[in-house]
């Protein structure tokens, strides 16, 4: 027996759903989150680097304007 | 002489500097653009007679210009600087880069010069004819190959957050053009969509409203992931929910451009799929809004002296405002009030010019003293100059949007006891008058806040190199 159009449509609807579920409880498992810190932590490692090799900061803010 | 040297990896920070001037450069002329028409919509005169001139025409070309122009211009620029820093590795292709600077360039001029002549495919966002359209996908696989190519070769284990949204953007955006711009050639500038009728109209929002979800809203996520968080020196609020974010975005936004299309030859099944699937997507955009203004949290005190993180966190703001309307929008029953007024007019420009044109600009004011080898921007006050008249503009544009559509929606459905119609549609157009007075000033405040812009921007490159020292907060 072949497969009808609609319920195949409804089955891949349920997978990806499923995948879905599964994307979140991986990302919010315990075991992940050393990893993603560091991820998040990632994109502050290269001005330390570069604060050693010259003091050009790419920070800018002033007080003088409220 | 560059910052590249500084560091250990000698990146192409030329192809980024380039995209960056061309971002500021494309925004004064796109919004400039768009207050002419603004203009001539109160005084026609303004068209001075002249076919190319016509607001007909420069519409689509206001249009092309700020999308395609300013806002991915200001996505090359950041997509190119961003996976280079996280990836810690050259771009990837050598002169691939440069070319797709140029080959994007040349796009823009063809545009500025074709749609005033009055070549078009008629398709919304998609104007431009056959063979612009080949160079369009030409340039941008190649974008794909150099921005893949660089995330392939990369020096880091984990390919972080904002990369995955520009890269969702890139590679969808390629599908989207393709697939929609199929056409058959009659002549050099005239061609036939290969769809029929109600397919064809599918088709086309499909891309349109994807245009929307992938180029001015997963792209300019990806600049929010590190920009954001850069500027305000503190790691992104969550990195687990901007994973979720990634998913339930990607795959939602593909399904929510039948709601152009209500009360349309589009089967009402399709409408009402658009519309379920337009409110679901609020969910992931105010996840992702959250995500970004949360940053913040035990920093808000920056936002009193740091124009730029005013200008991102602005941003998602705006962006927290269309995202909560355009759902609302997408309902038929609001739809019914709402489409073919000026309210959709407002929403789109909360969106442009509130959220993408604000976290393009923020990401700039960032980006152009470190490619220029300075401290800081020239004029940090003309940075909060620029902010104030940029936030004054958009409120101006919007809340007279809002109002104007919400009187034309119901001016038009308004009947008189015996079937009639109470208003004809003169009535109505001489009721926006007003309203188009006040979207005009909004308009030319942006405008200022871009020349501004402008000024210090080139202040700031050909000042001496590190002549500019950050400000120390006392």
């Amino acid at each position: 027996m072949t497969m009808d159009y609609g319920t195949l449509r409804g089955l891949v609807a349920l997978l990806i759903f499923a995948l879905f579920i599964i994307i979140v409880i991986w990302s919010y498992s315990k075991k992940q989150k050393s990893a993603f810190d560091e991820a998040a932590n990632s994109i502050f490692e290269e001005d330390k680097e570069q604060t050693d090799l010259n003091d050009v900061n790419s920070k800018q803010e002033s007080n003088k304007n409220v | 002489m560059s910052q590249s040297n500084a560091s250990s990896v000698n990146y192409n920070f030329d192809v980024v500097r380039q995209f960056t001037v061309m971002t500021v450069i494309w925004g004064i002329f796109g919004t400039l653009v768009g207050v002419l028409i603004a203009a001539q919509l109160i005084w026609p005169a303004l068209n001075f007679e002249t076919p190319w001139l016509t607001y007909s025409r420069l519409r689509p070309l206001h249009t092309n210009a700020v999308i395609f122009a300013f806002g991915t211009s200001a996505l090359f620029a950041s997509s190119y600087y961003v996976v280079q820093r996280t990836c810690k590795t050259t771009l990837f292709g050598g002169k691939l880069a440069s070319f797709t600077f140029w080959g994007w360039q040349t796009v823009i001029v063809l545009a500025a010069i074709t749609l005033p002549m009055g070549y078009t495919s008629s398709k919304e966002y998609a104007e431009l004819e056959w063979p612009i359209d080949i160079l369009i996908a030409v340039v941008w696989i190649c974008y794909a190959i150099v921005f893949f190519g660089t995330l392939i070769k990369r020096k880091t284990s984990h390919i972080y957050v904002a990369n995955w949204f520009f890269g969702g953007f890139i590679l969808t955006v390629a599908v989207l053009h393709i697939g929609n711009s199929m056409v058959i050639p009659v002549s050099l500038m005239k061609s036939y969509s290969i769809y029929p009728g109600a397919i064809d109209a599918m088709m086309q929002w499909w891309y349109g409203h994807n245009a929307v979800g992938f180029l001015l809203t997963a792209g300019f996520l990806g600049m929010m992931y590190y920009f954001v968080p850069k500027q305000a020196e503190r790691p992104v609020y969550s990195y687990r929910l901007s994973i979720v974010h990634f998913w339930a975005l990607i795959s939602l936004y593909i399904w929510a451009g039948p709601h152009h299309l209500h009360y349309t030859a589009l089967p009402d099944w399709a409408q009402s799929v658009g519309m379920v699937m337009s409110i679901v997507l609020f969910l992931p955009s105010w996840g992702g809004m959250i995500n970004g203004i949360m940053t913040l949290s035990g920093a808000w005190h920056k936002l009193r002296y740091d124009p730029i993180l005013r200008f991102l966190i602005v941003s998602l703001s705006f962006y927290g405002m269309s995202t909560f309307e355009g759902p609302m929008m997408a309902i038929k029953s609001v739809n019914a009030l709402s489409h073919y007024t000026d309210w959709t007019i407002g929403h789109v420009h909360s969106g442009a010019l509130g959220w993408v044109a604000m976290v393009s600009i923020g990401a700039m004011y960032h980006l152009i003293p470190v490619l220029f080898n300075q401290g800081r921007m020239y004029s940090i006050k003309l940075i909060n100059v620029h902010f104030w008249l940029h936030t004054a503009g958009i409120v101006l544009y919007i809340v007279a949007m809002w109002i104007s559509g919400v009187m034309q929606g119901l001016m038009w459905r308004a009947v008189n006891t015996d079937g009639t119609l109470t208003y004809s549609f003169v009535e109505s157009l001489t009721a926006s008058y007003p309203f188009y007075f006040i979207r005009f000033v909004g308009g030319v405040l942006v405008v200022v806040g871009f020349f501004l812009m402008a000024y210090n921007m080139f202040k700031t490159i050909y000042a001496k190199d590190n002549s500019l020292k950050p400000v120390e907060i006392t």
